[in-house]
């Protein structure tokens, strides 16, 4: 114990720029970011579908669950993007933040009550939460899974435990954030240079070194370095979402590179060969089975009436891209199935395993622009792009996009 | 409610405020419970804690006093590409150490192979625009000082 407090004691954080109200802008940023990363995360469990989430039991911690529209065709593109993208760029906020309070963990005595007890248990909770769903979600785009557990699982869990632990910090610290905030003038700081950059007065907060080193950097320099790092990393990872000339300049993640030849240049999420698709599955032999009572061959359905729509396929992990896409609607081939008015339809690939199957609402099954589509920007669909046909429905999660569709069983109201 | 105070430390406000929260937590926790993954996700949340403020703090801080070494006015054009450069290592680390090339595989078609040449590229960009950053400013602070140096023109 008594190591613990000379250790405690030796550790002296002579930083001039650290003080309440830096921490509190860094706070500010994420109080006003952080909530939209929570709420577009927590839609995308209900953009999965009754049934369809993971994990599959979660008591009362789920938004709402509605039937996830297809109006406007981008909304899962946006909700996700705003997702990863947010979280990624605010990675070096969070770690200034943290930067910006670590004297507070060696403070001591280490626990002075009951009450402090809790918050620093409440604090502990938060500060690992949001490390550990940055570290799980950023692994999870790069598809390391080293962690060894269920992304879904890991990351939706600790997601409630950050929930938590936000609000509490939140409620707690707004009247000091706000207060501190107004101890200092943002456009004064920010014509405040090198020369004339002084410590925060010190105060109950204990974030003020007692003996602070003299300045190396101003405190526009420390905003304008966490701002360059914000930059940074949003330079490099908004093209996975935004598309376009944008996508080359995300060199450092998987979805700024595009495989594939000609029409079918485009971002492939899972290749045939790793969905284990017999080659002589997806040839001759091939049929789109309806309802389990009628079947079709590739030409018969592109004998059918056409329909063509631009339409983006967007990830759960946030990267999306939009392209053209050919082939036969949903509600067609419901009529065709004897199914005029579905209220669902359950799709299932010629692959095994748990993203093999999905079930669309009634409005996913209905809308104009929903799709088997055949070909994609003019030509067939490349095998690892779904050939022979596959599913594409405007908002609908680009797992649910089934690819290598081998039957679809659309369902009437009972 | 003087008693309270003095028990607990706070107010009760403060106190009606951290349960129920805590209490969400564990209601989230609760979820794991049974799971066989769960010691290996405890682990993980407990290691993100530690490798943060035992690992990564000391050892960006470590180097910061290092480079405090360097005159303050080469110091920031030094240590702003540097921060760049471990920000982005620490956050596109898997395709840079090719971690997870099976899966990446698997998913994307691709090979995990340019990734360290490309971050080492952005490294080196980091680094000359820093670079060109520091002469702009050494040539425009000597073309100050030279012409506040020269003697007043005389307008008469």
């Amino acid at each position: 114990m008594f190591m613990l407090r000379s250790a405690a004691r030796r550790i002296r954080f002579r930083s001039p720029l650290r003080g309440p109200w830096l921490t509190s802008v860094f706070g500010a940023v994420l109080l006003a970011c952080l909530p939209l990363v929570i709420i577009t995360g927590l839609l995308d469990y209900v953009a999965y579908g009754p049934g369809q989430s993971s994990p599959a039991d979660v008591g009362w911690l789920h938004l709402p669950i509605f039937d996830w529209p297809t109006r406007p065709s981008w909304l899962f593109r946006l909700t996700q993007g705003l997702h990863v993208g947010l979280g990624l760029v605010l990675v070096p906020v969070v770690l200034a933040k943290l930067w910006s309070v670590i004297p507070k963990l060696f403070a001591w005595p280490p626990i002075r009550s009951v009450a402090h007890a809790l918050e620093r248990v409440s604090v502990a909770l938060l500060v690992g939460s949001i490390l550990f769903e940055t570290a799980t979600g950023v692994l999870n785009i790069q598809y390391d899974y080293v962690f060894g557990f269920s992304f879904y699982t890991g990351h939706y869990i600790g997601a409630w435990v950050f929930i938590a632990s936000f609000a509490a910090h939140t409620i707690l610290k707004l009247p000091t954030m706000v207060r501190s905030l107004r101890s200092r003038s943002l456009r004064k700081e920010l014509a405040t240079p090198l020369a004339r950059t002084r410590p925060e007065a010190r105060d109950a907060t204990g974030l003020v070194a007692a003996d602070p080193a003299p300045p190396t950097m101003s405190r526009r320099g420390l905003l304008g370095a966490v701002g360059g790092g914000v930059l940074l990393v949003g330079m490099l990872t908004a093209g996975q979402t935004v598309g376009g000339p944008l996508r080359d300049l995300a060199l450092l993640l998987p979805r700024g590179r595009q495989p594939g030849e000609g029409a079918n240049h485009y971002p492939i999420n899972k290749t045939a060969a790793a969905a284990r698709i017999p080659a002589d599955a997806t040839g001759e032999r091939w049929r789109l089975v309806l309802n389990a009572e009628r079947a079709f061959t590739r030409n018969q359905l592109s004998a059918l009436p056409q329909h063509t729509a631009r339409l983006p396929i967007a990830c759960v992990e946030g990267w999306s891209t939009v392209q053209t896409w050919t082939g036969v609607r949903l509600r067609d081939l419901s009529a065709l199935a004897g199914v005029p008015h579905p209220v669902s339809a359950l799709v299932a690939s010629i692959e095994d395993g748990p993203f093999a199957r999905a079930t669309l609402n009634a409005g996913q099954v209905t809308d104009p622009d929903a799709l088997l589509a055949l070909r994609v920007n003019g030509a067939d669909l490349s095998l690892d792009h779904g050939f022979p046909a596959r599913i594409i429905v405007p908002a609908l999660p680009g797992v649910h996009c089934t690819k290598w569709v081998r039957s679809i069983d659309f369902r009437r109201a009972r | 409610m003087r008693r309270f105070t003095d028990f607990s430390g706070a107010r009760p406000a403060h106190l009606l405020v951290l349960l129920p929260c805590l209490a969400l937590a564990a209601y989230a926790a609760a979820f794991l419970l049974g799971d066989p993954a769960s010691p290996t996700i405890l682990t993980w949340f407990a290691g993100a804690v530690l490798a943060h403020d035992f690992v990564l703090f000391p050892l960006y801080t470590g180097t910061d006093r290092v480079l405090r070494l360097l005159p303050v006015r080469i110091i920031n054009y030094v240590r702003l590409p540097l921060l760049g450069a471990g920000l982005t290592f620490v956050m596109f680390l898997p395709g840079i150490i090719r971690q997870g090339t099976v899966t990446h595989l698997a998913a994307t078609s691709l090979s995990q192979q340019p990734y360290l040449g490309r971050w080492l590229w952005l490294v080196v960009a980091l680094f000359a625009a820093s670079g060109l950053a520091y002469l702009l400013r050494v040539v425009t602070t000597h073309a100050r000082a030279k012409t506040s140096a020269r003697p007043p023109i005389d307008r008469t």
